[in-house]
């Protein structure tokens, strides 16, 4: 009962960081909150029994990510104030907000046939996992199903993740390494500010 | 009131993806797009650890007198999950101050109207 209590409000929380992060226009407390929001979540995996997740949801969701981010910020400001204020949007906002209701609406109507959360009789309980469960402490010696999993069984896997990894840093690197102009072109209103 | 609760997170989850998908479609600034990728992306992560969770269950980690655990593949999934978004994270980040250097500005609009204005 008191799992389900701390897991309600964490999921408040994070619904409400949410809309905060969407209706700011200033990008550093929009990353700032990003951070919030990822530690939130690493504490929600922690309630819904996923510890390993946790770790790196927290190490890399709250810490690299924020850290990325905020390197881009530090690169890409104005050389005016205000330094991290999005322009205001011309964006009509009628179109987006229609496409995500009838979304929303239809991945609602989709949860109706869905198990209560929790529920040990679901089917995602009832298959493979418990195959997994009960060979992988003798099949692998690691009493961590998920690192057996992991490391052991699905190992190839892993191995194309650390594909993906090094594909992007790469790229990465291929994109912003190296030589390149020193400073960017000067938007229009830079420069009359400059002759100003 | 056992069916609210039983799906209170998926609900949340699916709030989270449209906050998320709503950001990306809406807002103009491309550092905030990517935040609202990142928003949708989690949102992901949790439907997938919420299918995961038995009630009563201890985390899948085997131990002497522990009768019930959690689904440990959806964790496994999410694991690979987390680090590849955070990979793309990057590279998107990447892509963001390449064009910051070409165009002067990270505004979609303002980006729109130098393409047309060449």
């Amino acid at each position: 009962m008191f799992d389900v209590v701390v897991d309600i409000v964490l999921l408040t929380f994070l619904a409400t960081t949410s809309v905060a992060i969407m209706r700011m226009t200033n990008l550093f407390a929009i990353v700032m909150l990003f951070g919030i929001f990822s530690l939130l979540s690493a504490g929600l995996f922690v309630v819904m029994d996923a510890p390993d997740v946790a770790f790196t949801e927290a190490a890399v969701g709250a810490g690299i990510s924020t850290v990325l981010m905020l390197t881009t910020l530090a690169l890409v400001k104005r050389s005016k104030a205000p330094y991290y204020d999005e322009a205001p949007k011309i964006h009509t906002a009628w179109l987006p907000l229609i496409v995500v209701i009838v979304t929303g609406s239809a991945l609602i109507y989709g949860t109706w046939d869905i198990p209560n959360f929790g529920s040990a009789d679901a089917p995602s309980q009832t298959h493979v996992a418990r195959f997994y469960l009960e060979n992988s402490l003798p099949d692998t010696g690691v009493p961590n199903t998920v690192t057996a999993v992991l490391a052991s069984y699905r190992g190839f896997d892993t191995l194309g993740e650390v594909t993906v990894i090094f594909t992007a840093a790469v790229a990465v690197m291929l994109l912003i390494g190296g030589k390149r102009p020193k400073s960017a072109p000067k938007t229009e209103d830079e420069e009359a500010q400059d002759e100003a | 009131m056992e069916f609210i609760i039983g799906h209170y997170n998926y609900w949340v989850v699916i709030f989270l993806m449209m906050v998320g998908l709503y950001t990306v479609i809406s807002r103009g600034n491309l550092v905030k797009k990517i935040i609202g990728l990142n928003i949708f992306q989690v949102s992901v992560f949790f439907l997938y650890i919420s299918m995961g969770t038995v009630e009563g269950g201890a985390a899948p980690i085997i131990a002497e007198g522990v009768k019930v655990y959690s689904n440990p593949l959806p964790h496994v999934l999410i694991l690979t999950a987390i680090v590849v978004g955070v990979a793309t994270t990057a590279l998107a980040l990447a892509l963001v101050v390449r064009i910051k250097e070409t165009y002067g500005t990270i505004e979609e609009d303002e980006i729109h109207n130098l393409d047309h204005s060449l």
